[in-house]
């Protein structure tokens, strides 16, 4: 048999490809398919706020107040967008100077520099920029969770903005723009700290800063739309997909073990809510399942891109586990009004996830290693500071927004208000014409 | 002439109006109702939020008839919307002044 391809025509092409691999190591070029996947995986997470958490949160309250929830998942994500183009991109993921441990600097504000060829890494600056604006969307969006049915429109604008200036935007530079988290070597795949524990602490503030809903807990508050809660739930499992497997910024073997094992988390913490639930109060209840999907997701979160299938597996059952005793105990001992249970979920699953993560990224436990010269003892010591760090900051910050924004312009709505509902008090709407 | 309302179970309502259309009653109002008597109602558990549910859902029928018929009637509605279990429901009889057919005008009676 003679080769199809002469030698001489085969030297020829060698050549001719020769100049492309020789650049693609000298200056980097775009790479078409993590590009697709990561202008994917943007479409994906919006798609967890809206409607995902939106509609999750909205079948959770009231009908007198299924609009306020919308409008504020909604308004929030409108808000961030802009304000993430002008200033926080900037403040998020460029070099600080100086202060780099701590903040970025202005260099990409308004965009600046970034032009449609423009690359981060190997794909291009816009689709990291909106990627990574996903992701400072929904975690002010979780935190509406706490302060629902009672917050003034107004109020939580103005908490939304400066909060993810002020707490957002540092946590985010400390842990993935460079900033001294980063340089500690945290492991936070795509959001344990940055997002689940931020948005839990925020809300557990939140949630004490304004007080209980009127006629908490003695007045029945059933959700009244759980088959909108489920639907929304639902849309979450899928959008996390680009949450995690996104994070790993590239379409590879990482991205897929990351949606490997981001599944096996949502699906161990969904049964291990229902089993515990089914345990403790006799039937297990759809509300639960969903729950345990969402501590399942939360958890995993941190760990997805560095721990392996049987370590998912632990992370799972782990935070069916816990956020379901939690968010017992919050509700049923402590009587905290954290409305949406955001802190017992995001905030402990977050910790959990957080901690977890310096123990299952181990090789010996199917997780990816850790890097040169650390071990377990010090990056979970590591892990430990972040989940610290990052409580006193968004915990210390939000409190003082809150009270500040209070002072200003008051939180909360009148008790009549309240009782009325809402849609139609500041919205002039009613969620239902039937 | 009366005024017939009756707490029913909402299960009962196709059983009752095909017996008071056999009895010839030719006009009835329906209307979904929440209520309680003695029944008790049921929990629900939201993320370890427990409420108790007071008020059941039950069906109000109402019917105005001829004296002449009234105890026909209440036999009727009695039987046929009875289960036997707590919850059944109870019938209420008013006197009723007047009645007007609106198309017609026609009062008393002919206007049942």
């Amino acid at each position: 048999m003679t080769d199809f391809i002469p030698k001489r025509l085969f030297a020829t092409l060698l050549l001719l490809l020769t100049p492309s691999l020789v650049s693609a190591a000298d200056t980097p070029t775009l790479n078409m398919a993590n590009t697709a996947w990561m202008l994917t995986s943007s479409v994906l997470v919006l798609f967890m706020t809206i409607p995902g958490l939106a509609l999750f949160y909205a079948g959770l309250v009231r009908a007198k107040n299924v609009l306020s929830v919308l409008m504020q998942c909604f308004a929030i994500t409108c808000m961030v967008s802009i304000v993430w183009v002008l200033l926080a991109y900037s403040l998020a993921f460029t070099d600080g100077g100086a202060n780099n441990a701590w903040l970025g600097g202005l260099s990409r504000a308004l965009m600046a520099g970034v032009g449609v060829d423009t690359l981060k890494g190997d794909i291009p600056e816009t689709v990291f920029a909106m990627f990574q604006m996903t992701f400072a969307i929904i975690t002010p969006a979780l935190v509406v969770g706490a302060f629902a049915e009672r917050m003034k429109f107004s109020a939580m604008m103005l908490f939304s903005l400066f909060w993810l200036l002020l707490v957002y935007v540092p946590i985010c530079h400390w842990v993935w723009g460079d900033g001294w988290l980063q340089k500690m070597g945290v492991l936070d795949f795509a959001g344990g700290t940055v997002v689940h524990i931020n948005a839990g602490v925020a809300a557990l503030v939140a949630a004490l800063v304004l007080g209980r809903r009127k006629g908490f807990p003695g007045t029945a508050m059933p959700p009244h739309n759980l088959a909108m809660a489920v639907t929304g739930a639902c849309m979450l499992w899928v959008g996390w997909f680009g949450f995690n497997a996104g994070s790993a910024l590239a379409a590879n073997g990482t991205a897929g073990m990351t949606m490997l094992v981001t599944h096996i988390g949502a699906a161990a913490g969904s049964l291990t809510w229902m089993f515990c639930e089914w345990i403790r109060y006799g039937k297990p209840s759809v509300l639960g399942i969903v729950t345990g999907m969402v501590a399942g997701l939360g958890t995993i979160t941190p760990a997805s891109g560095f721990v392996g299938p049987l370590g998912a597996l632990v992370i799972g059952i782990s935070a069916g586990a816990v956020c379901f005793f939690a968010t017992n105990y919050m509700k049923r001992t402590l009587n905290v009004d954290d409305s949406l249970d955001v802190f017992p979920v995001h905030g402990v699953g977050g910790m959990i996830g957080t901690g977890l993560t310096g123990v299952f990224a181990a090789s010996a436990l199917g997780g990816v290693g850790f890097a040169e010269g650390v071990g377990m003892g010090q990056q979970v010591m590591t892990q430990l500071t972040a989940i610290l760090a990052t409580l006193v900051w968004s915990g210390g910050m939000s409190f003082l927004l809150l009270k500040v924004i209070d002072a200003m312009i008051g939180l909360r709505v009148t008790p009549e208000h309240e009782t009325e509902g809402l849609d139609t008090v500041l919205h002039n709407e009613s969620g239902y014409n039937l | 002439m009366k005024f017939i309302s009756a707490i029913i179970k909402p299960s009962k309502l196709e059983d009752v109006r095909q017996a008071l259309s056999n009895l010839g009653v030719q006009g009835i109002t329906v209307t979904e109702v929440k209520g309680f008597g003695r029944q008790k109602g049921h929990t629900e558990l939201y993320r370890g939020a427990e409420y108790v549910v007071d008020f059941l859902p039950k069906i109000k029928i109402e019917v105005a008839v001829d004296s002449s018929l009234v105890e026909h009637v209440i036999e009727t509605i009695a039987q046929s919307a009875k289960t036997g279990k707590i919850g059944d429901g109870k019938i209420f009889i008013y006197d009723l002044d007047q009645v007007v057919r609106i198309r017609t005008g026609e009062t008393g009676k002919h206007a049942l």
